[in-house]
């Protein structure tokens, strides 16, 4: 099992297209994929949760991954939302 | 797991309780149990609960009226000078001058109610045992299947949302899918809910986020339900053995509670939705006190006798 904090640095937050595109990118491992904030943990896997927990610009969650494919999948998300899931730079409207 | 706290003013509020003396801002009660402090009135202080709801009835009041006036004013300072979440009177019976000014020096709500004081006691110990409740979130999907709250479980893509959308379409009832809130209440009973944002949705894979209660109407949705089982859908597996008899009930835990459980193999067209249905008309069965595997058994083993 590994965890990591992560920041949320594109614009509209983690909501409809780039909520689905996480959600997407965590379904592809076989590994349980938890995405925890404000004390609410959910399944990363399901867009239902994602959406719920409301996370927006700047926040900061938790990403727990346990499985045989971990490192792979967290380096994956990570890396999806570094990269501000493809998101041009601030003011880009994005939904 | 986490425990929560309830504002006086919203008891205040719930039960339309007079406001004599005292503040209830920034007042929380943190736990259901109530206390009638007639002991500690009459001087044994002991074990005194300070941090529960006070509760004086006709019993208290008539004890204080008996009291002189030295000893009235020492046991109500006394009480008052604990950092109490608030006092209440039942049966609107009148109060003491002097317990209406020390609640007001000491900002503690002096509240009343018309209610008799076990009536209201018991009121009273029902909603804060709700309000107060712990909490925890789970996944999966809760639906209510001939009223037995059924908790659907299992890999993210084995097809609960799906499920639950064709029992919905059989006439039964969707409380939440995905994420869901359980609530203990007492030691018994789990009650799960959808959270306020996510109520009535549900994810179909490659349809996308559909709203059942706009899409099959109010009567496929119901806000809360109790959860009686869990049914846990699991990847048909070759090499696992599965209940074949149903003798005996298997049992899951929730928030330290056993609910049965029955583990569903998936298998490409398997018709979960009536599986699910019959897990849930054979719980009652079993309620009802009958067990099919049993009575089967005990046919078999009658009839084995007979043919001796």
């Amino acid at each position: 099992m590994i965890e990591r904090e992560i920041t949320i640095k594109n614009k509209t937050g983690l909501h409809a297209r780039p909520a689905a595109m996480f959600v997407e990118a965590a379904d592809r491992f076989e590994s349980e994929i938890e995405l925890i904030f404000d004390g609410i943990t959910v399944n990363a896997k399901s867009i239902i949760g994602v959406l719920s927990l409301g996370i927006g610009n700047g926040d900061k969650a938790i990403l727990r991954i346990s499985g045989s494919d971990e490192e792979e999948a967290m380096e994956k998300l990570v890396q999806l939302i570094e990269n501000r899931f493809g998101e041009e730079g601030p003011g880009d409207d994005f939904i | 797991m986490k425990k929560s706290k309830i504002a006086v003013q919203e008891i205040i509020e719930e039960f339309d309780l007079a406001l004599l003396a005292g503040n209830p801002e920034n007042r929380y009660i943190t736990i259901s149990d109530i206390k009638r402090p007639g002991i500690e009135l009459a001087g044994f202080w002991e074990f005194f609960t300070p941090d529960r709801v006070q509760l004086l009835g006709m019993t208290e009041i008539s004890f204080l009226k008996e009291l002189d006036s030295v000893r009235l004013v020492k046991s109500i300072e006394k009480l008052l000078s604990y950092d109490l979440p608030c006092v209440i009177i039942a049966r609107g019976l009148d109060v003491p001058d002097i317990l209406i000014e020390e609640a007001d020096r000491n900002g503690i709500p002096l509240l009343r109610t018309d209610i008799s004081t076990t009536r209201f006691l018991s009121l009273l110990t029902n909603y804060l045992e709700e309000s107060l409740a712990p909490t925890e979130t789970v996944h999966g999907v809760l639906v209510d299947i001939y009223g037995v709250g059924v908790l659907i479980t299992g890999k993210s893509g084995i097809g609960k949302s799906e499920t639950a959308v064709q029992l919905v379409k059989r006439g039964h009832r969707l409380v939440a899918d995905d994420l869901i809130i359980v609530k203990k209440i007492g030691e018994r009973q789990l009650v799960g809910t959808a959270p306020e944002v996510s109520r009535h949705f549900l994810e179909i894979r490659g349809i996308g986020i559909i709203n059942i209660r706009a899409l099959f109407g109010a009567g496929a949705v119901i806000e809360k339900v109790d959860i009686n089982m869990i049914a846990k859908l699991e990847y048909w597996n070759e090499e696992k053995s599965y209940e074949r008899l149903g003798f005996d009930n298997l049992y899951g835990e929730l928030m330290g509670i056993e609910i049965p459980q029955v583990i569903i193999p998936v298998k490409p067209g398997r018709d979960l939705a009536m599986v699910l249905e019959i897990a849930a008309m054979n719980y009652r069965m079993n309620l009802m006190g009958y067990n099919a595997a049993r009575d089967f058994s005990r046919k078999v083993t009658e009839l084995l006798r007979s043919s001796k």
